[in-house]
């Protein structure tokens, strides 16, 4: 989407951050989930994981040239995506994460697109306008994913033993990280106090109102709490990151600027 | 000096299929949102679908070479985002035209098709036979717009254009 509206008003780098999280959230999500390609237990499977990956990319690919004007230094999707290293990069924890198996998978997808689905919603109305055309477009496409991830996790968690297994092994491994979603930052601050966006620490009792029921309809039990929080939207990442960025950013850093 | 008139723009647009249903244009899937002709000169305001459907590219340079070839001196086409493409600008006649197609059109309006996030699936019936015993295979199908049915009665799979 090169050739989106131009968007002229003043912003603050907390401004800049809180929409390069949101892509940052997209593209990493949108890169493990397309690990599926070629991969998933049955063709309907493999083609539904392929098209939330794709909806993903494009949110990302929206919000990352949409960041990249807001910060006026002339970088694109592209150079934002490729060209980056791991500390610059904003997304949360629980997007990098392995796949693991297919439960994991789903179970994410399912925690993390009734978290987006808030944040549109609240976006909506930003005055950012170019933020809100992106929120009232990805909106739609979170609804399906959401969807479709919380059926199966419904289907996995109350299936057989070895899919309740799965799941509630998912959901342990998971669980830790979306604490993440919550914790406060100066992005957010900056971004509320100029009606950009909600803080993300005020979607924390909606959220978990979406989430109990889902994860009690699928026969799950919650962990307990702990102290741990992952860092990923400060910059600092897991272990898993590198290996992903690898990956994802191959081909630029051999050829920069190589296009198709 | 060329001299096109936006009815013939319209005209090209309607000849222009989607690189993925054939059977519409791209004009009767509803995302050409403003036509504006200035001699030669073509400007075209245009939305997409999914934010991450792979024909979006496709379909911008089929919309280019289209007016080049109706005669346009210039093409400046425009993405825009606001406001979101919806099913409901999906007219009748293309409606038809999917369901010949072998495609369940989204019928409903997109609004009052939000529902709480989990719900059995909705009742659709079968583009092939008419029945309504069908039931959704997955909520994805082929491409991201379309989930995939099966008919209970004719026992066929088909798919159906998600209303969005
Ligand atoms: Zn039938």
């Amino acid at each position: 989407m090169t050739e989106m509206a131009q968007q002229t008003t003043a912003t603050s780098p907390g401004h800049v951050e809180y929409v390069m999280r949101m892509g940052d959230n997209a593209l990493i999500l949108g890169q493990r989930t397309a690990e599926w390609c070629g991969h998933s237990p049955v063709l309907e499977e493999d083609m539904a994981l392929a098209n939330m990956a794709l909806d993903l990319i494009g949110q990302a690919r929206m919000l990352l040239t949409h960041a990249g004007r807001l910060e006026g230094r002339g970088r694109d999707e592209d150079a934002l995506a490729f060209q980056r290293n791991e500390p610059a990069f904003r997304n949360l924890t629980l997007c990098e994460l392995p796949n693991e198996d297919f439960a994991r998978t789903m179970l994410r997808i399912a925690l993390f697109s009734r978290f987006q689905l808030l944040l549109w919603e609240r976006l909506l109305s930003s005055t950012d306008s170019e933020l809100a055309a992106i929120a009232a477009k990805s909106i739609k496409e979170a609804r399906y994913h959401a969807q479709h991830s919380g059926d199966w996790v419904v289907r996995l968690g109350d299936g057989t033993e070895e899919s309740h297994r799965r799941a509630q092994a998912a959901l342990d491994y998971l669980w830790p990280y979306t604490a993440e979603f919550f914790i406060p930052s100066a992005a957010d601050e900056a971004a509320a106090e100029a009606g950009v966006g909600p803080l993300w620490s005020t979607l924390e009792a909606d959220w978990e109102a979406a989430v109990r029921p889902l994860l009690e309809e699928a026969m799950l039990s919650l962990p307990a709490p702990v102290p741990f929080r992952s860092q990923g939207k400060f910059g600092r990442h897991s272990e898993h990151m590198g290996h992903l960025l690898a990956e994802m950013q191959y081909l630029q850093r051999i050829h920069p600027g190589a296009r198709w | 000096m060329t001299m096109l008139t936006e009815a013939q723009v319209w005209k090209a647009l309607e000849a222009v299929p989607d690189p993925e249903i054939p059977v519409i244009s791209v004009a009767e899937l509803g995302i050409v949102r403003e036509v504006q002709v200035q001699g030669g000169a073509v400007r075209v305001v245009v939305t997409p679908t999914y934010s991450g459907c792979p024909a979006t590219e496709v379909i911008g340079e089929d919309i280019r070479a289209a007016l080049v070839r109706a005669g346009a001196t210039t093409v400046d086409l425009e993405w825009r985002l606001a406001p979101p493409w919806t099913t409901d600008w999906i007219g009748e006649a293309a409606s038809e035209k999917l369901r010949a197609y072998g495609i369940a059109p989204p019928g409903e309006r997109a609004a009052s098709a939000t529902q709480p996030l989990r719900f059995v699936s909705r009742r659709i019936a079968c583009p092939k036979c008419g029945s309504n015993e069908t039931e959704r295979v997955s909520e994805f199908g082929s491409t991201a717009c379309k989930a995939l049915y099966r008919c209970r009665a004719c026992l066929e799979p088909f798919d159906y254009f998600k209303p969005i």
